[in-house]
């Protein structure tokens, strides 16, 4: 148990401002304009399962310890994703963008925090059944290294397979999802070719510039944990990743109102947080 | 002076709800921020339902939203709902916690850390342990604590669990909640 409670909360703000601070120093992660409410829920929580009182006495082992801090990364990232997620979202896209990326020849597209990879294969398996992804060069980015092994990897656990089923036929889905991939024990595969044209990067969008130019940009329920100036800091990077009448694909949850980038954008789709660039920005 | 009103609830939550939130009047000086579980469906009929009802606003929280008086809020469906120290709002699709996502149990435990003594906590009909833990840091915090009493709930497992937990202060039956919360709105301090 750890021994914060109401009447030392300053000090646990205090302390939690010097291990993002720390942190920002040693490693060059810098959480400092995340949502303070979960990074609160998860220190608080790794405190209790590694036996130490104190935010100070973690903030020593974080900074001397790497593999420590290794896995102390890994608290402060979400990778909870399945394939599908929000089904009339993938629905959405096939009706609203699929159209216009048929008149290209060539396009790209970033999937700009990707965690496990399963939405990168849900977008790849939809626009291979719109004949879509051999015309497509694909960047799938995150900055937590270990997730992206495991997005490369693409394998996945049987268990969740009846829920994305049910997803990708709520998506539009033309065939089943099991022909996209094999089962082996407790685990499936997913199929190579689709991937094929994925690359998997490590970019961090809260120190990293612009990763390339692109036709579409899914970042989908990675803004919610920023703050409201890191939330303008990133809307702005990946406005400027995007070519003219390219396409901003956001979280359900997230929004441009109120954001420095509003203006340069057309809602497609508001419900699904479809947006596109305008021409003249 | 409390600052704000948070609820946690289940099966049978909305009946009771209902009964509720209607009680309150336009000028009620506290914000309501409320948890049903309701699976993955959308909240947007029982939000219509309950605006036909209520004479406060009710709407769904969104990100980085200032919490105000006068609205009563709810938890997105598939997303937990966290309250920053500068009193707004943050979405967050992290694991589930007591099966649930939203969670009661991480609302309450961030409402305590901004609120502090200053909040109001609700325990419905419902039917398993979410919430319990998250009561017991806002009682230990100096908040007020309520339950539903379980005999008469429509799912007393809930408030069950949060009385064997966090050993709330005020035990009411339904009929009885929206008088207490609104002496509580209006009572001059917090008291111990």
């Amino acid at each position: 148990m750890s021994v914060y409670n109401d009447s030392n909360a300053d000090l646990l703000t205090i302390e939690l401002n010097l291990l993002l601070e720390g942190i920002f120093l040693k490693y060059g992660y810098d959480f400092r304009n995340y949502s303070k409410a979960h990074i609160r829920r998860r220190v608080l929580s790794r405190l209790g399962l590694s036996g130490l009182e104190t935010v100070s006495e973690l903030q020593s082992k974080v900074l001397r310890d790497p593999d420590f801090f290794k896995d102390f990364l890994e608290d402060l990232s979400i990778n909870v994703t399945e394939m599908f997620r929000d089904p009339e979202f993938y629905r959405s896209f096939r009706e609203n963008i699929v159209p216009k990326l048929r008149t290209y020849t060539y396009f790209k597209v970033w999937h700009a925090g990707c965690a496990t990879g399963e939405e990168v294969y849900s977008l790849a398996i939809l626009l291979q059944e719109e004949g879509l992804l051999g015309r497509c060069q694909f960047y799938a980015t995150d900055f937590n290294r270990k997730v992206l092994e495991i997005a490369k990897e693409g394998v996945y656990q049987k268990v969740d397979m009846e829920l994305y089923e049910r997803n990708y036929q709520l998506s539009g889905g033309k065939g089943k999802l099991s022909d996209y991939y094999n089962s082996m024990y407790g685990s499936v595969m997913l199929n190579k070719d689709l991937s094929s044209r994925v690359v998997f990067a490590d970019h961090n969008l809260v120190t990293d510039g612009v990763f390339a130019e692109v036709n579409l940009v899914m970042c989908r329920n990675v803004l919610i944990y920023f703050d409201k100036t890191l939330q303008d800091k990133v809307l702005s990077l990946l406005s400027e990743s995007l070519v003219p009448t390219g396409y901003l694909c956001l979280g359900t949850k997230e929004s441009l109102k109120f954001s420095k980038v509003e203006n340069q954008f057309n809602i497609l789709d508001d419900k699904q947080k479809i947006f596109k660039k305008k021409l003249n920005v | 002076m409390y600052k704000a009103i948070v609820i946690g609830t289940s099966h049978g939550g909305l009946e009771a709800l209902k009964l509720i939130l209607p009680r309150l009047e336009k000028d009620f000086p506290l914000p309501v921020i409320i948890v049903l579980h309701i699976g993955d469906h959308n909240n947007d009929v029982f939000i219509r339902l309950l605006n036909g009802l209520c004479s406060l606003h009710v709407k769904e929280a969104e990100s980085n939203e200032p919490i105000l008086p006068g609205h009563i809020y709810f938890a997105p469906p598939n997303y937990h709902l966290l309250i920053e120290d500068d009193l707004t709002f943050s979405l967050s699709t992290d694991e589930k916690l007591n099966y649930s996502r939203p969670s009661i149990d991480i609302l309450f435990e961030s409402a305590a850390w901004a609120y502090k003594r200053e909040l109001i906590a609700v325990i419905l009909s419902g039917a398993n342990s979410d919430g319990a833990n998250g009561m017991k840091t806002i009682k230990s915090f100096g908040g007020k604590t309520v339950i539903q009493n379980p005999c008469h709930a429509i799912s007393p497992t809930m408030p069950r669990f949060a009385l064997k937990i966090a050993k709330p202060e005020i035990r009411l039956n339904l009929e009885d909640i929206a008088d207490k919360l609104i002496e509580l709105a209006y009572s001059k301090g917090v008291d111990n």
